[in-house]
């Protein structure tokens, strides 16, 4: 049950580029990515993609389909009319290297400014014990398959490439807060998170949740509870009376 | 046209979006529910008559708690600690600023208002109007950090409507009576514990300031049933508005005469 569908692929490098229409077959099953690897068979052979797995676990076919950040290959062609013109984009948050392939080393740059996990001093890889309860938050955050849609889709540094610097993305405060809730995890990090990460830069408007591929609850199981620990820590003088009258550390319990 | 799409590297691509689904249509009805709400809301809270039904004890909750010299007789469930106010004062001054805050920090209004009121983005992948972008960094924005202490207080006021709602089980002759403006009342008050409750910084207090919910084991229920409850904050949220707009006009009607009160008992 094929039928031609209406293609616009942006061809292009970093020096200049253009939306290119391509008329191209598509057969029932087929998802955005077989007819992106028909079109280097038949009529494109230059065309880059990046792909691997084909199952939305991977994270490398990351692009914009019709202006929405996607997975080339979990994006259905039966999501779209017959008649309809498929607009198929880089991501446009970080630079390009050609047509469809972008450069993400930003992210790779922001991961490593993140304070690994920190484990009690006296105990040994092999020693850790935790229970489920209190490590299943964190457990959500790594369904991550780190295809950077949300970081892409952040308006933060989207719309201000001079943030980039200063803000590390729904990504990286995902991870600060998997951190800052794991059980073994003796670091306090609502500290880092606003001050080296950016915390402050997120207005919450759920873009990253959104676009996030394995539904992770991004804002409101991250990034949400990171601000209120930041504000328990930084914006709440009751908290700070009591853990002075109290004693109490302000390490959490 | 921001020049963040258009930094220095990215795909060269001259138009603002390539959304082809109406993307505009969300916060063009946020816009207009809100600005429904704000009007009515402000009127009804400087109009200054139809808030009390003498008869059955109906309180409107824009004017709770009345507790000037200004409000009628027996709408003043808490006394009158102050003399007369000026007609630019609501009489219920004590908790709208309150209540106020609480919605402008709420992290769902948050989210609906930077998107719809100040396009920041107006959409998923719809380049934002503005060339620079502070976030919450700064001064005003920095000041939503104070959601925990409205939430407070909208706790309280929450006790408050819960007890102008009980106190309209109330008959012309003294004793109980009920109809139709007291499942009103009462179905306001519910949806507003549900909001008030399903709020994050709720969540937050409850139980998700804890490392080890193992420690403690009845905050981590507490934190799963506000976490059941916080799911459906957009939800409250918008409902809240909705109840209370009825509410209020429905004690403005009976209270004007313009309908009588359904009375069951």
């Amino acid at each position: 049950m094929g039928y031609k569908a209406q293609f616009r692929v942006w061809r292009g490098d970093d020096e200049s580029g253009e939306l290119r229409d391509y008329v191209i077959e598509v057969n029932e099953g087929e998802v955005v990515l077989d007819i992106i690897h028909r079109l280097q068979a038949t009529q494109a052979p230059d065309l880059a993609v990046r792909w691997n797995c084909k199952a939305g676990k991977c994270g490398s076919c990351s692009a914009e389909i019709n202006g929405k950040p996607r997975l080339l290959c979990m994006t259905r062609m039966s999501t779209f009319d017959e008649d309809e013109l498929i607009t198929v984009t880089p991501m446009r948050t970080f630079p390009v290297i050609r047509d469809l392939v972008t450069d993400v080393s930003y992210n790779y740059t922001k991961a490593r400014e993140v304070q690994s996990f920190t484990p009690p001093p006296d105990l040994k890889p092999g020693e850790y014990r935790m229970q489920q309860v209190d490590v299943e938050r964190s457990q959500e955050f790594r369904k991550c398959i780190e295809c950077f849609l949300c970081q892409n889709t952040c308006h933060v540094i989207r719309d201000h490439e001079e943030n980039k610097e200063a803000f590390s993305g729904p990504r990286f405060l995902m991870r600060v807060a998997e951190l800052e809730m794991h059980p073994l995890d003796t670091a306090d990090r609502r500290d880092t998170a606003q001050d080296e990460h950016g915390l402050g830069y997120c207005n919450i408007t759920k873009c990253c949740t959104d676009v996030c591929p394995e539904h992770i609850k991004i804002t409101d199981n991250a990034l949400i509870p990171m601000k209120e620990r930041v504000a328990g820590r930084r914006y709440d003088p009751v908290v700070w009376l009591g853990n002075k009258l109290f004693r109490r550390s302000s390490k959490k319990s | 046209m921001t020049v963040g799409i258009n930094a220095p590297g990215r795909a060269r691509i001259s138009v603002r979006n390539l959304r082809t689904d109406r993307w505009w249509l969300p916060p063009l009805l946020t816009n207009l529910g809100l600005a429904t709400f704000v009007i009515y809301a402000t009127v009804r809270s400087f109009m200054g008559q139809w808030y009390w039904v003498n008869d059955y004890h109906y309180l409107t909750p824009f004017y709770s708690p009345c507790i000037s010299e200004s409000c009628v007789p027996g709408s003043s469930h808490f006394g009158q600690w102050i003399g007369e106010l000026p007609g630019w004062i609501p009489m219920g001054f004590l908790a709208l600023p309150f209540l106020l805050g609480f919605r402008l920090t709420c992290y769902y209004y948050r989210k609906a208002y930077y998107r719809s009121v100040w396009q920041s983005p107006v959409a998923c992948a719809v380049a934002e109007p503005r060339v620079k972008y502070s976030g919450e960094t700064k001064f005003p924005l920095i000041l939503q950090n104070l959601h925990r202490y409205f939430f407070y207080v909208a706790g309280l006021v929450a006790v408050i409507n819960t007890y102008d709602a009980i106190v309209a089980f109330h008959s012309p002759d003294g004793g109980f009576g009920m109809g139709l403006g007291n499942v009103i009342l009462l179905v306001n008050v519910i949806m507003l514990w549900g909001y008030t409750l399903s709020c994050h910084s709720c969540r937050h207090i409850a139980g998700g300031r804890l490392k080890h919910f193992s420690a403690h084991p009845l905050r981590y229920k507490l934190w799963t049933l506000v976490s059941k409850l916080n799911v459906r904050h957009m939800q409250l949220a918008w409902i809240t508005l909705g109840t209370l707009v009825l509410t209020d006009l429905y004690v403005m009607l009976v209270a004007s005469g313009a309908i009588s009160d359904l009375r069951f008992v």
